[in-house]
């Protein structure tokens, strides 16, 4: 992949940093919200992505470089500052099994749906524009939590162990989930290639990869890297299934909604075990992070909510630009 | 591999099955287990059968 094109002054630095240009002071990081910033979620998305599988032509020592890592320590420190602000009059249901509380937390989301939106009435322009968006966070599904993996011990350890086995193909390198987006990018006729999207991808977009990111490459959050998770798989079944009939009604092939199906299936079954078995056991291990698994819970349904206003405000936009 | 088959029924939901090999439908119809754990539709309405699809989370309790 190549180093994507600047959006601003701190994509800009670090794009220079990356290319090899002196790239001068680091501008500073702004006050405001952090998560409709396209610029500031370009440039932590860049730090992050070093480590998972780096740009063309830029050396893989970039990973380490200190003026990268002290900028995104800044932009972080805004970020989670920021999330925990917008997170911290939340109500969560009342229950000492962290386990129901989180399931409870996903049923009790009642933002607006985009996969409703995707199986009613979606055009085709609009259902690409989905798929392409989300592959900045489906061609690396999982990845993010295997890096907590190492922090985990014991029951929790192993639970999340079998959750990545079946994410990761469970066995079978067909059934990886990221290859089976691929898959479903290449029967829609869009590009299958990492980071094909990453000019187009909105700051919000953007934002939903890199608190996946955030959490899980930091130690200290790893409660809320595992709380993150259980909401997005809690919150997947049924909206894959409205987005695989969305698939139907606009005749794609069957190969776009096999992506969606299996998960349908998947996400019923690693709810109950990120719930239960991840946090719930994490949570008896170390109670101290019961707080910080709901934090990374209620930053998901803040993010859900955030990704579907994004498209929903971006398509009604074009209609009324169309009429 | 001696580990038994573990069954768990989950509060309003489905039963999480680990270790099998072979479920049965309610029509005798085989289905082989090819996760880990499998999550087996218990309210009785998946469009999926045997496996749980999340409708429970629908259907008024």
């Amino acid at each position: 992949m190549q180093v994507p094109h600047a959006r601003g002054p701190l994509s800009a630095w670090v794009r220079d940093v990356l290319v090899g240009v002196d790239p001068g002071h680091a501008p500073d990081v702004p006050e405001d919200a952090l998560t409709g910033n396209e610029d500031a979620q370009l440039a932590l998305w860049m730090t992050y992505e070093l480590h998972y599988r780096g740009f063309d032509d830029v050396s893989p020592d970039a990973e380490w470089d200190l003026g990268i890592l002290a900028l995104r320590r800044q932009l972080e420190r805004r970020f989670e500052e920021q999330l925990r602000a917008v997170t911290a009059s939340a109500e969560v249901p009342l229950d000492t099994d962290v386990g129901e509380v989180l399931l409870d937390l996903a049923q009790s989301a009642d933002g607006p749906s985009i996969a409703l939106r995707l199986q009613r009435d979606a055009t085709v322009d609009q259902m690409r524009d989905y798929l392409s968006q989300r592959s900045i966070v489906q061609l690396k599904e999982s990845d993010p939590h295997s890096f907590v993996l190492g922090r985990l011990d014991g029951a929790a350890k192993v639970a999340l162990a079998e959750l990545q086995y079946d994410e990761y193909g469970g066995g079978r390198p067909g059934r990886l989930h990221a290859a089976l987006y691929a898959q479903a990018l290449r029967a829609a006729g869009l590009d299958p290639q990492y980071g094909a999207y990453i000019e187009q991808a909105s700051a919000v977009t953007l934002a939903s990869v890199n608190v996946m990111s955030m959490f899980a490459f930091n130690r200290r959050l790893r409660g809320a890297s595992m709380g993150h998770l259980a909401i997005f798989e809690a919150t997947s079944s049924l909206p894959c299934r409205r987005i695989s009939r969305g698939l139907e009604r606009l005749g794609f092939p069957e190969d776009v909604r096999a992506y969606f199906d299996e998960h349908v299936e998947a996400d019923a079954v690693h709810e109950h075990v990120v719930a239960h078995d991840i946090c719930g056991c994490m949570v008896a291990a170390e109670p101290d992070l019961r707080d910080d698994v709901l934090f990374g819970a209620l930053v998901c349904l803040h993010m859900d909510d955030l990704v579907a206003c994004d498209f929903l405000q971006r398509w009604d936009s074009d209609l009324q630009v169309a009429s | 591999m001696n580990e038994p088959v573990v069954v768990r029924q989950c509060v309003d939901g489905p039963m999480l099955v680990r270790g099998a090999d072979v479920v049965l439908d309610d029509q005798g119809n085989e289905h082989r287990v090819t996760r880990p754990v499998v999550a087996v539709c218990t309210c009785g309405k998946s469009q999926r059968k045997p496996w749980c699809d999340a409708t429970h989370k629908v259907i008024p309790r």
